[in-house]
C-alpha cells in the first residue's frame, strides 16, 4: 500500500491530537466506529456561546487513512459554525487526501464524527 | 533509494547467490538448456542428470528415497496434487478429509473443492497457542476417513506442530497423511520415516530458491498413490505431467542442499536474533505473543501490540518489511483468519504484526527494527482513544460501539 504523501504528513505531524473535557457544556463528543471493523474515531469540539467551533482535538484507532482523515477533519472544523461543520462532505476529506476507492470508508467515518460531536454539544445545550 | 529492512522471510526470501549461480548454468545456448526428457542426446542427458542430482538434495534433507518426489510448481500446486489425488484416488473406500482451520489458502480452498465435489470436511480448530494436538486428529477420525492434512509450521505463527505424533494416528487408523512443509523445510529438521509421512509438500523460495518450483513427497513403501491433476506426456512417473524446468529444479535442489548443510548452524543464529528481538519489544505495556512459546521455528514470531491498529503500524513501520494480520491490508475487511481461529478477538488480530528473520538477518537489523517498533507503538499510542480509555480503566468488552 503506497501512502500518499498527506496521509504520512499527517501521521508524521498529526494536528490536534487530544482530549476536551466531555463534562463541559460547550465540549461534544464524536465516538464512531468499532474495534472489530479496525477503525474507532474520538472527535471533540469546544462551541463557543456564537455555535463556533473554537477547538478540535482527536484520537483514532485505525489505518493511517483513517487517521489522516480525522486529523484533517479537526483542522477544518476550527473556526467554522457547527451548521457548517455538519454540511463536510466525506468526498471533500476523500479528494483532499487523495483516498483509493479501498479507504473511503475511512473519510466516511469521519463524516460520522463530526456528525456525531454536533450531535452531542446540540443535545447538550438543549437541556 | 534505502529500502526497508526485510523481515518478511516467511512471505519470501532472495534467492541465495549460490543458486543463482548454479541457476545460471541451465539456461542460455553455452549451458545446459537441454530438455531433460529428451532420450535420444547428450543435451537431454545432462539436464536429466542434473535434475536427478537435484531430486537427492531435496530427499536428503528430508530423509526420503530420491524416486520419492515428484517436481510441481510450488506448494500451492503440491498442495492441491497431494490433497486432490490422494481423495480422488481412494474415493471408493470414504470421502471425508480432516485438516485445520489454520491451514494455508491452497489447503483450505483445495478442501473447500472437494466439498463442492461431494466430501465432507472437518476443519479442526488450533488450540490457543495454534496447535493442532495429535489427539484432536484421533478424535476426528472416521471409518470413511481417507486423507488427514496437517501443515508442519504455521505461517503466520510460526508454531510447530507435533507431526511425527499425528502421523502415528493416522498410520494406526489406515489414513494418508499429508503435511505442508513450506515454512519447515530447512528451518527444522524433517525425517519422513520417523514422522510417518505419507505425502509432503514443499516450496524453493521459502528457503532461498526461486520462486515457480515446488516438490511433493510421495511415499513408496508403503505405496502411496495419487490422481494425477496436470495430464500430459506422463513426467514424474505419472503423476505430474509437464517439461521439467532444469534452471528451476537446480535451483531448488542447490537451496535444499544448502539449508540441509547449515540447518543447525543458522537455525541456532535466527532462534537467538528472535528472541533479541522479543525481548526488545516484551517488556512494553499490553504487548503479547501470538502462537506457542516454546514449539515454534526459529524465524517467525507474531506479536500483537494491543490498542494499537496493524496497518497504521506497518505505515509507521515503513522503514521495516513486515506482514500485518490486519485487515486493512487484505482486500475484506475481516481480520487474520488464522489469529481469529485462536480465539484471539477482533481488535487484537487487527493489532498484530509478524517478523520472520532470515539468512540475512544481522543483529543490526534487529536493534533498529526493535527501536522503530518501540517508536511507532509509542506514538500510535498517543493517539489511540482506545489506549486513552483503557488508561482509563474503561473495560473495551462492555463499550456499545456505533459501527457502521
Amino acid at each position: 500500500m503506497a501512502y500518499s504523501d498527506k496521509v504520512i504528513d499527517h501521521y508524521e505531524n498529526p494536528r490536534n491530537v487530544g482530549k476536551l473535557d466531555d463534562s463541559s457544556k460547550n465540549v461534544g463528543t464524536g465516538m464512531v466506529g468499532a474495534p472489530a471493523c479496525g477503525d474507532v474515531m474520538r472527535l471533540q469540539i469546544k462551541v463557543n456561546d456564537d455555535g463556533i467551533i473554537e477547538d478540535a482535538k482527536f484520537k483514532t484507532y485505525g489505518c493511517g487513512s483513517a487517521i489522516a482523515s480525522s486529523s484533517l477533519l479537526t483542522e477544518w472544523v476550527k473556526g467554522k459554525s457547527i451548521d457548517d461543520a455538519e454540511q463536510i462532505k466525506n468526498t471533500e476529506i476523500a479528494e483532499e487526501l487523495a483516498l483509493p476507492p479501498v479507504k473511503i470508508h475511512c473519510s466516511v467515518l469521519a463524516e460520522d464524527a463530526i456528525k456525531a460531536a454536533v450531535r452531542d454539544v446540540r443535545e447538550k445545550q438543549d437541556s | 533509494m534505502n529500502l526497508p529492512i526485510y523481515l518478511d522471510y516467511a512471505s519470501t526470501t532472495p534467492v541465495d547467490p549460490a543458486v543463482a549461480d548454479k541457476m545460471m548454468q541451465f539456461l542460455t545456448p553455452t549451458g545446459q538448456f537441454g530438455n531433460p526428457a529428451s532420450r535420444s542426446h547428450v543435451f537431454g542427458w545432462q539436464a536429466e542428470a542434473a535434475v536427478e542430482d537435484a531430486r537427492t538434495d531435496v530427499a536428503t534433507l528430508i530423509g526420503a528415497d530420491p524416486r520419492e518426489i515428484v517436481w510441481t510448481s510450488g506448494a500451492t500446486e503440491a498442495n492441491n496434487l497431494a490433497i486432490k489425488g490422494c481423495a480422488h484416488f481412494n474415493q471408493r473406500k470414504g470421502k471425508h478429509v480432516i485438516t485445520s482451520k489454520i491451514e494455508h489458502k491452497a489447503v483450505l480452498d483445495t478442501c473447500r473443492q472437494l466439498e463442492r465435489e461431494g466430501w465432507e470436511v472437518t476443519y479442526l480448530e488450533p488450540d490457543s497457542n495454534g496447535l493442532i494436538q495429535p489427539q484432536m486428529v484421533a478424535d476426528a477420525i472416521r471409518q470413511d476417513t481417507t486423507v488427514v492434512s496437517i501443515m508442519h509450521v504455521n505461517n503466520e505463527l510460526g508454531t510447530l506442530n507435533d507431526i511425527a505424533a499425528i502421523g502415528a494416528i493416522c498410520r494406526e487408523n489406515k489414513v494418508f497423511f499429508h503435511v505442508d512443509a513450506a515454512q519447515s523445510a530447512g528451518k527444522t529438521p524433517i525425517d519422513v520415516e520417523a514422522m510417518n509421512v505419507d505425502m509432503m509438500s514443499f516450496s524453493a523460495h521459502k528457503i532461498y530458491g526461486p520462486k515457480g518450483i515446488g516438490a511433493l513427497f510421495v511415499r513408496r513403501k508403503p505405496r502411496v498413490r495419487i490422481e494425477a491433476q496436470m495430464h500430459g506426456g506422463g513426467h514424474e512417473r505419472g503423476m505430474r505431467s509437464g517439461t521439467l524446468p532444469t534452471h528451476q529444479i537446480v535451483g531448488m535442489g542447490e537451496a535444499f542442499k544448502l539449508g540441509f548443510e547449515n540447518l543447525a548452524e543458522e537455525s541456532a543464529r535466527i532462534e537467538a536474533l528472535r528472541t533479541r528481538l522479543w525481548e526488545g519489544v516484551s517488556d512494553m505495556e499490553e504487548v503479547h505473543l501470538n502462537g506457542s512459546e516454546d514449539q515454534h521455528v526459529p524465524g517467525i514470531v507474531n506479536i500483537s501490540f494491543a490498542f494499537v491498529e496493524g496497518e497504521s503500524l506497518i505505515m509507521a513501520l515503513r522503514d521495516l518489511a513486515v506482514s500485518s494480520g490486519s485487515a486493512c491490508t487484505s482486500a475484506s475487511l475481516e481480520p487474520s483468519y488464522v489469529l481469529r481461529a485462536l480465539g484471539l478477538n477482533d481488535e487484537m488480530a487487527h493489532s498484530s504484526i509478524r517478523f520472520s528473520i532470515g539468512r540475512y538477518t544481522t543483529e543490526q537489523d534487529i536493534d533498529d527494527a526493535i527501536a522503530k517498533v518501540r517508536h511507532a507503538v509509542e506514538k500510535l499510542r498517543e493517539l489511540s482513544p482506545l489506549w486513552d480509555m483503557f488508561k482509563d480503566g474503561v473495560d473495551l468488552d462492555t463499550v456499545e460501539w456505533a459501527a457502521h
